[in-house]
Formats: C-alpha cells, sequence, structure tokens
C-alpha cells in the first residue's frame, strides 16, 4: 500500500515537471551534452560526423583569429566587469538614503537596461560620430583637440563598446547592490558612529564586507555577460573594424552557423565554457575563504 | 536571458539605510550628483527623441540643437511607409507573449513539482537545471541550431518560442518563491480532499501573483529585446521582429540620420509602457536575485 502511494506520488510529481522538461531535455539538456561531444569531431553541413580527438583544438590554437577573439573577449570583460560594478555601487550608495524623488531617479537610471538594445547600440553609434558626433562635440569643447574615432577606429572601437555597455547594465546591477544594502542593520552604523569611525572607515570595515554575498553574486553575472557579449558588438560595430571587436560568441556563430563548421566552432565554445566555469570556481573559493 | 537566479520575496525595506542623518551639504551634495548622473545617462534618449523630430541636415549641427527649429512631426508618419514596421511590431510581440505565456505556464507548473512534492530523482533532476543556467547559450546554441535544422524549424517563429519558453530560469524562479510558502498550507489542502493539480491552481497559484508578474515581465521584456535569437533564425524580412528591422533598416539607409532615430524611438515606446506599467514586480524580481 505503501509503496503504490509512494509510486503514484513519484507519477504527480513527474507530470508536473515533465510539460517544461520536455522542451528543456531537447533544447538545452542535450544540446550541452551535444557540444561537448561535437567539439571532438569533424563535422560540417556536407559531410558525416567523424571522431577525430583534439583535432578542432589544434586547429584552434594556431589559429590567429580566434587567438584576437579570445583577447578581445577578455579585454572586454576586463573593462565591462570592474566599471559597471564600481559604478553600480556608487549609484547605489548614493540612492540608499531616504531622498524625495528616489524612485524617479532609480527609473531614470535603470531605464537603459529595459530599453531594446539596438535603439541603444544605434543611438550610441551615432553620439560616438567621430566628426559632428555629440560626445567628440563635447570633448572638443573641453579642449580635447583630437578625440577618438570610436567606432571607427581599431584602437577606440573596444572603449566605445565598453562604456555603452557600462551606461546600459550599471542601472541593474545598482538594483542587486540597493537590495544587498538593505539587509545591513543600521545598528551596525550606529554603533559605529558612537565608537568615533568616519564615512569611509563606515563604508570599509561595515559597508564593503556586508555586501560580500552581493559583490559575488554580481561578480559572477557580470563575468558571465561578459564573455557572452554579442548583441552590442554585433549592432554596433559588426566585429570591426578590422577585428578590433570580433568577440568569441562571434567567432562561434560565424564558424558554426554562417560556415557550417560544427565541430570547430563547439571546440571554441568549449573554451568559451571553461572560462566562465573557472572564473565562477574561482570565485567560489575566494568567497569561501573569505567567509572563514 | 541575463536575468537569472532569481528569487522572489519581498524586498526587505526595514533595515534604515545608512547615512540617513548625514549633513545638510552631504544632503545637498547627493543630490546634485544624482540629478547631474541621471541627467547623463538620460541624454542619449533625449536626443533621440529630439533628433527624431528634425530634418536630417538637423541632427548634427554644432551646438547640439535640443529643440528642432521645426518639429517634424511627420517622420513618425513616413517611416510606416519605408519599413513595414507593423509587421515587425506584431512578430515582436507575438514571439514576446507566446514565450511570457508558456515560461510562466509551464515553469510555475514544473516548479510546484520541484518545490511541494517529494519523489526520488526530484533534487538531481532540478540540479541539471541549474547547471545549465551558468552555461553561457553560445556554448550550446550551434547543436540547437542543428537540432532545429532536422527539424525544418529554422526561419520560423516556432523555433525561437521553444528555444525560449522552456528555459530553466522560470523553472527556478518560481520553485525559490514557493519553497517560501509554508507546506502547512497544501497539507490542509490535501486534507480537505483538493488533488495536487487542484492545490497548484487554486492555492498556490493565486499566493504566488508577485513572483509570476515579475517571471512575466522580465520575459516579455528580454524577449523583446532579444537580437541574438531572431538574428539567427528568421532570415524572411516578414518573419523580423522590430530589433532585427531597425538593425536592417540603419544597414539600408544609413544617412537617413533622423528617420533611424524615428525608428529608434518606435521600437521603444512598446517596452516603456509595459516597463512603466509593471516597474515594481520587474525592479523586486531582479532586486531580491541577490539574496541568497
Amino acid at each position: 500500500m505503501a509503496s503504490l502511494t509512494r509510486r503514484r506520488t513519484t507519477l504527480v510529481g513527474w507530470s508536473f515537471i515533465l510539460p517544461n522538461f520536455i522542451g528543456f531535455a531537447a533544447l538545452t539538456l542535450v544540446p550541452v551534452v551535444a557540444a561537448l561531444a561535437l567539439s571532438f569531431m569533424e563535422w560540417d553541413s556536407y559531410s558525416s560526423p567523424e571522431w577525430v580527438g583534439l583535432a578542432n583544438f589544434e586547429r584552434m590554437w594556431n589559429n590567429a583569429t580566434f587567438w584576437v577573439a579570445l583577447t578581445n573577449t577578455c579585454y572586454y570583460a576586463l573593462g565591462h566587469i570592474p566599471l559597471t560594478l564600481v559604478a553600480a555601487l556608487g549609484l547605489a550608495m548614493l540612492l540608499n538614503r531616504p531622498l524625495r524623488g528616489v524612485g524617479l531617479f532609480r527609473t531614470a537610471l535603470f531605464f537603459p537596461y529595459v530599453t531594446s538594445l539596438v535603439a541603444v547600440a544605434v543611438v550610441w553609434n551615432m553620439l560616438f560620430s567621430p566628426d559632428l558626433g555629440p560626445v567628440n562635440q563635447f570633448l572638443r569643447a573641453v579642449g580635447v583637440d583630437h578625440p577618438p574615432g570610436w567606432t571607427t577606429s581599431s584602437d577606440w572601437s573596444m572603449p566605445a563598446v565598453i562604456l555603452t555597455s557600462v551606461w546600459r547594465d550599471m542601472g541593474y546591477y545598482m538594483v542587486l547592490y540597493l537590495a544587498g544594502l538593505q539587509t545591513i542593520p543600521a545598528e551596525l552604523y550606529e554603533a559605529a558612529k558612537v565608537d568615533g569611525a568616519g564615512r569611509w572607515a563606515r563604508f570599509r570595515h561595515i559597508t564593503l564586507p556586508s555586501l560580500r554575498p552581493t559583490t559575488f553574486f554580481v561578480v559572477i553575472m557580470l563575468t558571465i555577460s561578459s564573455f557572452k557579449v554579442f548583441d552590442l558588438v554585433q549592432v554596433m560595430t559588426e566585429g570591426g573594424p578590422g577585428r578590433s571587436t570580433l568577440v568569441l560568441s562571434q567567432l562561434i556563430f560565424r564558424e558554426g552557423i554562417t560556415q557550417g563548421r560544427f565541430g570547430y566552432s563547439s571546440a571554441i565554445s568549449m573554451v568559451l565554457f571553461v572560462i566562465v566555469l573557472l572564473v565562477t570556481l574561482i570565485q567560489f573559493r575566494l568567497q569561501q575563504r573569505s567567509e572563514r | 536571458m541575463t536575468a537569472l537566479l532569481e528569487t522572489p520575496p519581498a524586498v526587505r525595506t526595514t533595515a534604515k539605510p545608512p547615512g540617513h542623518r548625514g549633513g545638510t551639504a552631504g544632503r545637498i551634495l547627493g543630490y546634485a550628483l544624482l540629478i547631474v548622473l541621471s541627467l547623463l545617462v538620460m541624454i542619449p534618449f533625449a536626443w533621440m527623441v529630439s533628433s527624431s523630430l528634425k530634418q536630417n541636415n538637423e541632427v548634427f549641427t554644432v551646438p547640439i540643437q535640443w529643440i528642432p527649429a521645426e518639429f517634424r512631426w511627420d517622420n513618425f508618419s513616413v517611416i510606416w511607409d519605408r519599413i513595414p514596421l507593423w509587421t515587425y511590431l506584431g512578430n515582436s510581440m507575438l514571439l514576446s507573449v507566446s514565450v511570457t505565456a508558456l515560461q510562466v505556464l509551464t515553469g510555475s507548473f514544473a516548479a510546484y513539482g520541484f518545490a511541494k512534492i517529494r519523489f526520488p530523482g526530484r533534487d538531481a533532476l532540478f540540479l541539471a537545471y541549474i547547471a545549465t543556467i551558468a552555461v553561457p547559450w553560445q556554448a550550446y546554441m550551434v547543436p540547437q541550431y542543428i537540432i532545429m535544422q532536422k527539424l525544418g524549424l529554422v526561419d520560423t517563429h516556432l523555433s525561437l518560442i521553444l528555444l525560449q519558453a522552456f528555459g530553466a530560469f522560470g523553472v527556478f524562479l518560481m520553485r525559490q518563491y514557493y519553497l517560501t510558502i509554508p507546506d502547512e498550507l497544501s497539507e490542509a489542502a490535501r486534507l480537505d480532499g483538493l488533488s495536487e493539480y487542484g492545490i497548484w491552481a487554486r492555492v498556490i497559484l493565486p499566493l504566488s501573483k508577485p513572483a509570476l508578474a515579475s517571471l512575466a515581465l522580465l520575459t516579455f521584456v528580454n524577449t523583446w529585446n532579444d537580437y541574438m535569437g531572431p538574428f539567427i533564425y528568421l532570415t524572411s524580412n516578414d518573419l523580423w521582429t522590430v530589433q532585427i528591422g531597425l538593425r536592417a533598416f540603419v544597414g539600408l539607409y544609413d544617412a537617413e540620420y533622423a528617420m533611424i532615430m524615428t525608428g529608434s524611438v518606435i521600437s521603444v515606446v512598446p517596452i516603456l509602457v509595459v516597463f512603466l506599467l509593471g516597474q515594481r514586480y520587474f525592479v523586486q524580481g531582479i532586486a531580491t536575485s541577490g539574496l541568497k
């Protein structure tokens, strides 16, 4: 009898999960595993799959474009992660006080994140126009005689993309930091004040340590989103000029879907996955150590 | 999907924020800083709206003319003849609504199985969901594409709907919320003779309205703004979404600055309306994601 009800419970449990699970298994779980397998295969749209071991990885290692894309992706991440983090924390600190119109400020600062990325990229591309664009107009007005060519220059295209992405994403992470800040008990600050701790000391010894779980989460989210950046570069620069903003996910797309080299592109995607995994694991380690 | 790992119990606002007794000078400085920063963040939008009402040759005047000499309202009527905007808007709406509906329905249904019914294998299964959230989509988009190709679904809306409707995200978000609902409630309903499906429909769903709203809004906005998915899967012009259509317009008429801005404004308006209507749930869904 007992086993019968247990079997019934199992059936009922599965029946709840199944409608979602079928789609999830077929279109997420299977592809995730397949990507790993494909990276060891030679397969393109014309031939049948063949096991080739590490050949794809070898080819990747010797391919200059791969290294350019990897370097560019790291460049983007190294710019995007710290700048967004600092901007988000700063904005959250500013907003975390009883001000009139807090909601209005929050909406204004958060708004870029909601607006469609294409519109954002299109507008920023125009703002960055080298000759008459408002950004360079401003720079000339404050005394920069030869402002950068931004998206038309291979040296400045990545900074332009990074600036746009920070502008867009900081409001999102600001909301996360605001939520984190609100969990810090006010008594901590009161006690520190009684002990004579100044503003900076309170920030360093109370705010920052209390925000550690939030920061941990924010860094992981920023890492994942940085390494898979696609939309913004695709719309703003299409990877150019030259290969100056070509990133890994564009390379995966070009090799895998445009060129139909399934195996080779899967090898590149494994690199992307391993980087994200490693950074996340290192973060976990650091987090655990700091908790001890 | 950028907004991952979110748990939606209401944001705590009990703790008083720090610095609520800061000096008047500090307060004024904070205000000034916030106003300046918010304005800076909003400038690209102001420029976009102002440019959308100008003539082409007025967009890049030096210095910037914030108020057009002559308001070209007809930009907003002409653009509908230049690109099939109604089709694009309709396609975006169709995709966003279907994905959201499926995500909310199957997600909350599966979440009930994961949160409220005990059966063997449940936790291992849930782990599979969580694990795939951390894998960047770019790492398995090629195998997904191959599957869709084999099914003959490339260049159909159905491919995108299937790809985005069964993500792990909705399941995770709803499960975290259901865990905060006491088990005694479902126990009581069970004793009253309700089936598990009845409990889900009549007890749990009504209780989880805020979480459902958060999930629905996040999914809707993400789907509406998605560029990469439609970029990869949709090649026929009449299937394009607003994002793809706008990008194509920019590519074709790159000197029609005013009209490009007009298109950008139109692509942003629907999402602006959705966001302002549900802002509270939207921010709440994100705000709590950093906690636990």
